[in-house]
């Protein structure tokens, strides 16, 4: 009952509002094309009726929300699978790249936080770069990177895959800087008392304290690595893929279409930070985390 | 040799010079260039070995980094000039010579970073010049490998040739970064953040409003927004305005989410102090919460600082007219000038440190009393 009053009703509330906001934005961008419409066909309608009308425009400047859900609906679970206008067909060739990258991504961010961690020189002489390496807009330079390894012959998932890489490592790595060194001065004497090896600290005490830290930095990475590969389909002409799906619609002006796989990239997302956000709760929960 | 306490990197920069010895010369004899000289080999080879003994030598670190340092880097400039203007000529031996070098200017980083200054600039000193010599080296590689392996020109210049580039194209670049920086990203990233700054406070003073946003909030940082650059180019057409709103929507969140975070960060006990001046709501706000709140709205103007750039250049591979960041770079790789695209992005580089810079800068002035400002511990 408390989560009821203190999240579910104020957030509905929220959202209703957007949705109402959306639609008098969808009838008030819509009408003056549809005003032009209705006067070369020399109809007249009432003001209910015209703003059905605004609301059921095929390529409308807004489209209103039950014309999105109507297409995601349509082109989610009415199509085939591997029919080219189905979203999950799209939504599946992004989500392997992503999925390439964050493994590729988080593996890096892990080795590198290692490196810092152990390695005086590298703490001091990679550390800067790592922050500045996240200054640069790197999506700017994905087109690039697609051709130039296309012109080398590499094509397909490992080009998007690395642009989410270079997005997913990031996260990844300062949050295990952090993790890694999360542990007490005095757990640490502890295991020097033990006359425990770097080694052994390492297993024992370093890896378990930074597994939280682990899980949090993913969620953050996953999503950017979404976005690193939807944003890698846009330039080139990839032909699938949520992002391939967001150009073609933006060059045949198909705004419902384009709505809609905006809508499933979100979902793709939403659904992958909460699979994340699930493991890391299984993953405490073995480790023998009491709930804090 | 009781004197002398080797490291692993000198060691092996010493077998590598054993093999580059034995894999002369440096480059490849041309039918038109002149047979390369020993003599160079000879003295790249003779200041290694030289290092190398110095490095196993009992003086002090600062002086033994000292000589790491002039030994490595000027055999690397002579390995250089050794290659320059006769690409994909080299042979094995350059490639070794190259390593050895590295290893040494990493050996120099390891006594570098051992160094413990007693007084406070050289300690700056110190953590600017670690990275810059990392920075240098990958610089210094890329160079080496693209000029001495050949890499064709269209997969990866050079940094001089892209250093070349950007010295002949300043007005296009100049345009490019006024058309996108100046006009989207500036106004896009004050529209963005001040909107997101009132929407925090409001949310902060409404209850009602702040439990509705902020799940709302923190679920959109997880989506793609940067998908809705072709909407905004669609309702705002082809200018920098479609490109501003972009960034507008990019920040908006981020600066709501850590505005709101922040504003509960002052204590409870100093919130009873501001009670017990019979401060009101605004007193309250502007003397107590607003700077407690300043650590957190930096880091999300910081966040927003790459963000608005990342907006900004994505949005115009959906239309622009015929300049701007994003645009040329879209263009110059349909035209394979990759030496282009590489100006244009160091450009984009340059731009992002320099506007996240300025930011720490003043975060750093603004919130002097932060412990992680003041150097203790909070």
């Amino acid at each position: 009952m408390d989560s009821l009053r203190a999240k579910i009703i104020p957030v509905t509330t929220i959202l209703l509002g957007i949705v109402v906001a959306w639609y008098v934005l969808a009838v008030f961008m819509n009408a003056p094309f549809q005003r032009d419409l209705d006067r070369r066909g020399n109809v007249t309608s009432g003001t209910i009726e015209f703003i059905g009308k605004t609301l059921s425009q095929p390529k409308p400047i807004v489209p209103a929300p039950h014309q999105v859900a109507e297409n995601v609906f349509e082109n989610t679970f009415l199509r085939k699978i591997t029919s080219n206008r189905s979203l999950v067909y799209h939504a599946g060739i992004t989500l392997a790249s992503t999925m390439m990258g964050f493994a590729f991504g988080t593996a890096l961010g892990i080795l590198i936080a290692v490196g810092i961690v152990h390695v005086l020189a590298l703490d001091r002489s990679l550390m800067p770069w790592i922050i500045a390496s996240q200054t640069i807009p790197i999506l700017a330079i994905a087109p690039m990177i697609i051709v130039v390894l296309a012109a080398i012959g590499i094509t397909g998932l490992l080009p998007k895959a690395l642009i989410s890489t270079y997005l997913s490592f990031f996260p990844v790595a300062v949050g295990m800087v952090k993790g890694l060194r999360s542990p007490e001065i005095m757990h640490l004497d502890l295991m020097h008392t033990y006359n425990a090896s770097a080694w052994q600290t390492f297993w024992k005490l370093r890896v378990p304290a930074s597994v939280p830290f682990l899980f949090a930095s993913m969620k953050v990475a996953i999503a950017a690595s979404l976005v690193g590969a939807i944003v890698g389909e846009l330039p080139t002409g990839a032909v699938a893929g949520i992002g391939a799906k967001l150009l073609n619609a933006s060059y045949f002006s198909n705004t419902i279409d384009m709505w809609a796989a905006l809508v499933a990239g979100s979902v793709v997302a939403l659904l992958l930070v909460g699979l994340v956000g699930f493991a890391g709760r299984i993953v405490d929960r073995s480790m023998g985390a009491r709930p804090a | 040799m009781s004197g002398f306490k080797f490291s692993w990197q000198a060691i092996a920069a010493a077998v590598l010079l054993i093999g580059a010895l034995f894999t002369l010369p440096i480059v490849e004899a041309g039918a038109d260039a002149p047979a390369p000289s020993l003599l160079i080999a000879a003295t790249i080879a003779a200041l290694l070995f030289c290092a190398i003994v110095f490095d196993g030598s009992r003086l002090a670190a600062g002086v033994r980094a000292c000589f790491l340092f002039v030994a490595a880097h000027l055999a690397v400039f002579m390995l250089m000039s050794e290659i320059a203007g006769k690409n994909g000529s080299a042979r094995a031996a350059f490639f070794l010579l190259l390593a050895a070098c590295w290893l040494l200017a990493w050996r120099c980083v390891t006594l570098l970073s051992s160094l413990r200054p007693a007084n406070r600039t050289a300690k700056t000193a110190l953590r600017l010049l670690i990275p810059a010599i990392f920075g240098a080296w990958i610089l210094i590689i890329w160079e080496a490998v693209t000029r001495g392996a050949g890499i064709p020109f269209i997969l990866l210049p050079p940094p001089s040739a892209i250093g070349a580039r950007i010295a002949n194209s300043l007005p296009v670049l100049a345009a490019d970064v006024n058309q996108t920086i100046f006009k989207a990203v500036i106004a896009g990233y004050v529209l963005g953040c001040g909107a997101g700054f009132v929407t925090a406070i409001l949310a902060d003073r409404i209850s009602f409003l702040r439990k509705g946003l902020l799940p709302i909030g923190n679920m959109v940082s997880a989506l793609p927004i940067i998908g809705v650059a072709p909407i905004m180019v669609m309702w705002f057409g082809f200018g920098w305005e479609s490109k501003a709103a972009v960034v507008v929507i990019m920040t908006f969140f981020p600066m709501l989410v850590n505005t709101v975070a922040g504003l509960q960060a002052s204590g409870h006990m100093e919130r009873d102090l501001m009670r017990t001046y019979a401060s009101n709501y605004w007193q309250t706000l502007l003397k107590l919460r607003l700077p407690a709140a300043a650590p957190f709205i930096f880091n999300a103007l910081k966040i927003n600082s790459t963000l608005a750039l990342i907006g900004a250049i994505v949005a115009e591979f959906f239309g622009t007219p015929v300049v701007g960041m994003g645009f040329r770079i879209s263009t110059e790789v349909g035209r394979m000038n990759i030496d282009m695209v590489w100006a244009e992005i160091a450009v984009a580089a340059l731009a992002g440190s320099v506007f996240y810079g300025v930011i720490a800068l003043v975060e750093r002035a603004a919130t002097f009393w932060h412990p992680s400002v003041r150097g203790g511990r909070a």
